[in-house]
């Protein structure tokens, strides 16, 4: 199985701080992933990196079959190759409705000049409709985003990911803030979209990671210092000294 | 999405009524055409307000839906009445030294017409050439070209340099000031070309309708004001309802994000940017015809400040608001300016409404913005009954978005 993501090498330094030091990571297109490492240990600028926001000084990031370069694109570029990233706060259009919300995702032609002669047809009304209801927001498409709840927003943020249709998912601590229920529903959600694309999930919930019963990449001041399932890492005695140790 | 434009939007078939009845009723009672109620010089009011709430509807798509403040949109508005200007004065004043020239007996050649132009036109300046940039002063087709593509190309070329660096917020509006700041400055310069600070001047004066009254002239660029504001305001409708407006007004909320979903942030201000300098260049170009009379003084920095104050006075975000704001603080504006108010005694001082009404209009501005976020287009709000919710109290949920416990009661 070749990889959809292929990070090698990678090096990134802010005012000296060695954030990534020389990280080598890869994953395939249908595998679910889950991050974990201590506070500072250079996950979210991880996620950073391959969405584009921060430019490492060395390594390469390497994208899809055809293997295109993510470095040196910009974060718009990114998303339409495929990546997409869910932030921990839920961040939706609140001012806008819902429906507005999910139009603003829909996977479609993103130039200035094709937007504006978009008009809505059915079948993307029906990819919005359907969308909402799988979230359990299907009744809440004329309201204003900003009036949903918290887990409301959550839910919306990842039903805008999937009208996205990227090819890799991050996602930044899902279950922060979250009822057990609602985790539940994370859990078997992420396992579901990891069938069908790679899905890389930062967090710092052990509980969580062990119901995802997937790989785990462990990080550690930049780079990777065990991977393998979660009763594997949490045998490696460096891993209990530098993580679980702490905890 | 099988209703109309009109029944999807009734603002803006509110708005092409009132606009269409506004312009029957001065038609009526103008000098030209009816019972002679208003004078000129008002009609000519009148049209330039139309022309100043064309530009603020363009400043409210830029700032109010896009969230740039741009404070420099009056420069394209300048260079498209300079474009335009350079035409009237061009022909004009060829028809008058043809007619001189012709009382010598001989048939002048080109070649002394052309110097003639030139004299008469630079001769303020100390100068007998045309300069190169009036080249095509001659054509008005070619001049009316550049009266959009110059302000276009500047506006393309400024944003791309700006929005490629990533400047956003204050320093953005700052860099748009030194813009129309440092082109006012080159044009004060009697070697522009374009004769410093006395400007263009006579443009009231239609080539080759020398004997037709201004009393006629004034209402068709009246009616031409009107139309162009009419179809203004219906495309700029038209695309802040659609996806299109729905991704400005994403961008304005929340950049970062909408670059996330894969959506060329830059490119989408550069879009605008560009389109709203081309809408004030138009018009520019139907303002000055109108005023008769520009100089680089209309580029100053002020001159785009105030954009900004009419359209937060009219309630940004909302096209109406704009054109309302612009049409209230414009016409108050030369009311009040005109000198022909009473002043005021107050005792030892006495209130002169010439040197008060900045003092007024700034005041209005902060209290407007303290108090009336949403400007005079809010009170439609009130009338339609969509109000915001009065955020107080605590949080009902987790997140600054939930209901607060004071909605929820209701």
């Amino acid at each position: 199985m070749t990889a959809l993501l292929e990070v090698s090498g990678v090096s990134v330094t802010f005012d000296g701080f060695r954030a990534i030091n020389n990280l080598s990571f890869s994953i395939g297109p249908a595998e679910l992933r889950a991050i974990i490492g201590p506070n500072g240990a250079g996950k979210t600028t991880f996620m950073d990196i391959v969405t584009g926001k921060t430019r490492p000084d060395c390594g390469s990031v390497i994208f899809g079959e055809r293997a295109i370069s993510l470095l040196g694109m910009n974060e718009a570029k990114i998303a339409r190759e495929g990546v997409g990233r869910k932030f921990q706060r839920p961040t939706v259009f609140e001012d806008q409705t819902v429906e507005a919300n999910l139009i603003l995702a829909l996977k479609a032609n993103r130039s200035p000049w094709r937007v504006l002669f978009w008009t809505p047809k059915a079948p993307d009304m029906a990819r919005v409709q359907e969308l909402a209801t799988e979230v359990g927001l299907g009744d809440q498409l004329r309201r204003k985003s900003g009036e949903l709840s918290h887990g409301q927003k959550q839910r919306l943020e990842i039903a805008m990911l999937l009208a996205q249709e990227p090819r890799l998912l991050l996602v930044d601590e899902p279950a922060a803030g979250m009822t057990p229920a609602e985790r539940e529903q994370t859990t078997a959600l992420l396992v579901s979209l990891a069938k069908t694309r790679a899905v890389v999930v930062v967090e710092h919930d052990m509980e969580f990671i062990r119901r995802l019963n997937c790989r785990v990449t462990v990080l550690h001041e930049g780079s990777v210092l065990a991977e393998g399932t979660l009763d594997h890492v949490t045998r490696d005695a460096q891993v209990i000294a530098v993580y679980l140790g702490r905890g | 999405m099988t209703r109309s434009f009109f029944a999807r939007n009734p603002s803006a078939l509110i708005f092409i009524a009132c606009l269409a009845i506004f312009t029957l009723v001065v038609t009526l009672m103008s000098e030209a055409y009816g019972a002679g109620f208003i004078s000129t010089s008002f009609v000519k009011t009148l049209g330039k307000t139309l022309c100043l709430c064309l530009v603020a509807l363009a400043m409210d798509l830029i700032w109010g839906y896009a969230g740039i403040l741009s404070l420099g949109h009056m420069a394209f508005f300048a260079l498209g009445g300079y474009m335009i200007g350079m035409w009237l004065m061009y022909a004009r004043t060829e028809e008058i030294v043809v007619t001189a020239l012709a009382q010598g007996g001989l048939p002048a050649t080109p070649e002394e017409i052309q110097q003639g132009i030139a004299t008469q036109i630079f001769g303020v300046v100390g100068s007998s050439d045309l300069p190169l940039i009036w080249s095509f002063a001659h054509s008005l087709p070619r001049q009316l070209i550049l009266a959009l593509a110059v302000p276009g190309l500047l506006a393309l070329v400024f944003g791309w340099l700006a929005f490629r660096s990533q400047v956003t917020g204050v320093y953005l509006s700052i860099l748009t000031q030194a813009m129309t700041l440092a082109l006012a400055l080159y044009l004060f310069q009697n070697d522009s070309g374009l004769r410093g600070n006395n400007g263009l001047s006579g443009l009231q004066n239609l080539p080759g309708f020398g004997q037709t009254s201004q009393d006629l002239v004034s209402i068709w660029f009246f009616w031409a004001s009107a139309l162009a504001l009419g179809v203004g305001y219906l495309t700029l409708n038209w695309i802040v309802s659609g996806k299109f407006g729905s991704v400005i007004r994403a961008i304005r909320d929340d950049e970062a994000r909408v670059r996330f979903l894969g959506y060329p942030v830059e490119i989408y201000k550069l879009f605008l940017f560009t389109l709203t300098a081309l809408i004030a260049a138009l018009a520019g170009v139907l303002y000055y015809p109108q005023a008769g009379i520009i100089n680089p003084a209309e580029l100053a920095p002020i001159a785009s400040i105030y954009l900004a104050v009419w359209v937060a006075i009219g309630g940004r975000g909302r096209l109406y608001g704009a054109v309302i704001g612009a049409a209230f603080v414009s016409l108050m504006s030369s009311m009040f300016t005109s000198g022909r108010l009473p002043d005021i005694p107050l005792g030892p001082i006495s209130l002169n409404w010439v040197d008060w009404w900045l003092v007024i209009l700034g005041l209005a501005f902060v209290a407007v913005t303290l108090f009336a976020p949403k400007g005079i287009g809010g009170l439609f709000d009130r009338f339609q009954h969509i109000l915001t919710p009065d955020r107080k109290g605590a949080p009902l949920g987790p997140d600054d978005g939930s209901l607060q416990e004071q909605e929820a009661q209701k």
